[in-house]
Parts: structure tokens; C-alpha cells; sequence
């Protein structure tokens, strides 16, 4: 496949595509990535979100940072390229605790309130989660295949999987 | 009193800033010499102000396997410091300093481990006792914490971070590097928004 069809979504970023395209992101760690794909159309969309909630934050312009916020944009995106929201679905990866302090102070905690912000609003918007790969101590490198929806996640010394 | 905004800091501010790394580094660098018993060099100090979608691509990029050793710093000055190593180096520290003879992250120990976590320590207590001796102005140091990881991943905990207060981090960044077995690292300052006024203040340079 063309190495120019596939399109990198940076930290606190969002991206959309079509058949044959390839979204990822690289080096997740307690950040998490919202992987969305329509079967029907091909239309894949991929947002890599930093913090839950952007109702908590006052600086919050920059939309791909929250998981609400990166959501709702993401289907629309998706929408404009031709996917319809009833057919879409989701699944998502990242969300580590890095590191682990003993204090388990808020920041410490970010993956797994990452990760619960993505399943809420995705519950809220009627989106299905159909496969995850959160948690853990491990950074993921993910690739959504819109060929068919895969996502194949990527770690240093804990193998490669598809979900 | 509103705090100094990152976008609004003149070229003394940034030059401040390169020289809290320049002692820090500097100090942090020797300490390192000193354990090794070789020469260490250390590059300029760099103040990069990236925004959040490129804080991925210092060390390296987003997939580069790295050590990365970080605390928290509280006190008068807030933030982070990190100690960062190439993966290469860190088998090479724990060769010299263990005396051992090892190739792969798997083979290291929990001994090996907390050698390297115990360098960290040094070396960061080291980088933050001179800042705070320049500036007089108090930091404590967290228990540092070490992951082993993509330097993306690793990235991420002090990205999220000043990721609540805005879109752009503030990275005081020093690379060093021994040159006969090839350890190379980065000491690493994330001072946050309100400790760059208080830093600035402390060495008298005007707002």
C-alpha cells in the first residue's frame, strides 16, 4: 500500500480518511486514541485526546484535547466524508499509567479518567465501543485500517495485537 | 497578580531560562563525570516552547525507546524535571556502575533498576540544588519514578500536565554525552506558568 496513504495524528490532534487510508498515532501513553469507523463507507477517524472533560478546563479552544470535545468533532468529520453515525463504531487504546507514584495524585490517574471520558461519551452519543486495549504501564503506537476497521496496536517488549 | 504568559517571554527571559540550565545541567553533568570517572561534555541548553502536537518529537520522536526517569518538583517552584537516557545508554551506565555485561532492557534486574532510578536521583537532586541555590528559592523533589518506554508515551505524563493550562509546554532541555562509551541523555526542566515569574524575579530580571 502507498506509504502517502497513511496519516500521522499527532498529540492533542484528530484526523479523518477513506478507503484505503491509514490513520495512527504514535507513542500513546496515558493519552488515549478514539478509534471510529463506518464498514459501510470506509470512513475511519482517529483522535488522540489528552485530558477528560473539557467543561473542567478553562483554556479549552483547542477541541482535539478533550475526550468530549474530540469525540463529537471526530463524527462529524467523519460524516462530512461520507460515513453515517448510526453505522458507526468504536475502539479504543491507550490510557497507561506510566508511572507509577506512590502519591496517586490526579495526574497519576489521567489514563484511567481518560479512558472513562472516551467510554461516556461515546455511551452518550450512541456509539458502540466494540474492542479496547487500555491501561497497563505501556505506551501503544495504533494504526486504523480503514480497509477494514482493524486497529493494530504497537508496544516495546509487550508484542503487537489487532483488535 | 496575573502570571507571565509563556508566549510573551523577550529574549532576556528565554536566556535566563538557557542558564537555569546551563547550572543545572551543568552540576547535574559533573555529578555524572564524577561516577563514571570519565569526561562527560554537555551541549547548550536549548528553551523549547513547542506546542502540544510536537512535544512528541524531542528525544528522538514519538517511537524512540527511552528512559525516562521523572519527579515532581513542588515548593516555591512547580513543575517536572526528567532525566532521559537513550536505551544504549542506559545498558551502558548499568554495565559500569554494576559491573555487570548486559545488551537488552530484559535482562535488566530490580537491582539494575533501582541502580538506574538511584542515578536519576542523583543527578535530578543534583540539577535542583544548584537552581535552588542560584535562585534561593526552596524545591522539593518528588521520589523519582522511572518507565522504560517510547519517549512519545513517556512524554505524554508532562504533556497532560500543562495540557490543563494551555497548548503549549515549556521544555528547558539539556543534552550531555560521554564520548569513549557513548551515554547520551538529556536533563529535562518543566518549570510551570506561575515558576517562570517567580525564577525571573529571584535572579532580578524584570517582567
Amino acid at each position: 500500500m502507498d506509504s502517502n496513504s497513511i496519516i500521522k495524528v499527532r498529540m492533542a490532534d484528530l484526523n479523518v480518511t477513506k478507503y484505503p487510508g491509514i490513520l495512527t498515532t504514535l507513542g500513546l501513553g496515558s493519552c488515549v486514541g478514539i478509534a471510529l469507523y463506518d464498514p459501510v463507507s470506509r470512513v475511519g477517524g482517529l483522535a488522540h485526546i489528552m485530558l477528560p472533560d473539557s467543561t473542567q478546563i478553562k483554556n479549552n479552544s483547542n477541541i482535539a484535547k478533550f475526550a468530549d470535545t474530540a469525540t463529537v468533532k471526530l463524527i462529524e468529520d467523519m460524516i462530512n466524508i461520507g460515513a453515517k453515525k448510526d453505522r458507526i463504531v468504536a475502539k479504543l487504546a491507550g490510557g497507561a499509567q506510566m508511572f507509577s507514584f506512590s502519591q496517586s495524585s490526579d495526574l497519576m490517574r489521567v489514563g484511567a479518567r481518560n479512558v472513562s471520558a472516551a467510554q461516556a461519551i461515546l455511551a452518550k452519543l450512541g456509539i458502540p465501543i466494540i474492542a479496547s486495549d487500555t491501561g497497563e504501564n505501556y505506551g501503544r503506537t495504533i494504526e486504523l485500517y480503514t480497509e477494514d476497521g482493524r486497529l493494530v496496536i504497537k508496544t516495546i517488549g509487550h508484542g503487537i495485537k489487532q483488535i | 497578580m496575573p502570571g507571565i504568559d509563556i508566549d510573551k517571554l523577550n529574549t532576556l527571559h528565554l536566556d535566563v531560562l538557557r542558564e537555569i540550565g546551563n547550572i543545572g545541567a551543568g552540576n547535574a553533568t559533573t555529578a555524572l563525570a564524577k561516577m563514571l570517572n570519565k569526561k562527560v561534555d554537555m551541549g547548550v541548553p536549548k528553551v523549547n516552547i513547542l506546542e502540544l502536537k510536537n512535544v512528541a518529537d524531542i528525544l528522538g520522536g514519538p517511537e524512540n525507546l527511552v528512559v525516562g526517569i521523572l519527579l515532581d518538583v513542588s515548593g516555591e517552584i512547580n513543575g517536572m524535571m526528567m532525566f532521559v537516557l537513550e536505551q544504549q545508554s542506559a545498558h551502558v551506565l548499568v554495565n559500569i556502575l554494576m559491573e555487570r555485561e548486559i545488551h537488552d532492557i530484559s535482562e535488566f534486574t530490580e537491582l539494575d533498576i533501582s541502580a538506574l532510578q538511584e542515578i536519576g536521583n542523583i543527578l535530578t537532586g543534583s540539577y535542583l540544588s544548584s537552581l535552588a541555590a542560584l535562585t534561593k528559592l526552596t524545591i522539593i523533589p518528588s521520589i523519582p519514578q522511572m518507565a522504560f518506554d517510547m519517549a512519545g508515551a513517556i512524554l505524554s505524563v508532562p504533556a497532560i500536565e500543562f495540557g490543563k493550562v494551555g497548548d503549549r509546554v515549556l521544555f528547558i532541555e539539556t543534552e550531555f554525552a560521554e564520548g569513549i562509551d557513548h551515554v547520551t541523555g538529556y536533563f529535562i526542566l518543566i518549570p510551570d506558568i506561575g515558576s517562570f515569574e517567580k525564577i525571573l524575579t529571584s535572579l532580578g530580571v524584570s517582567l
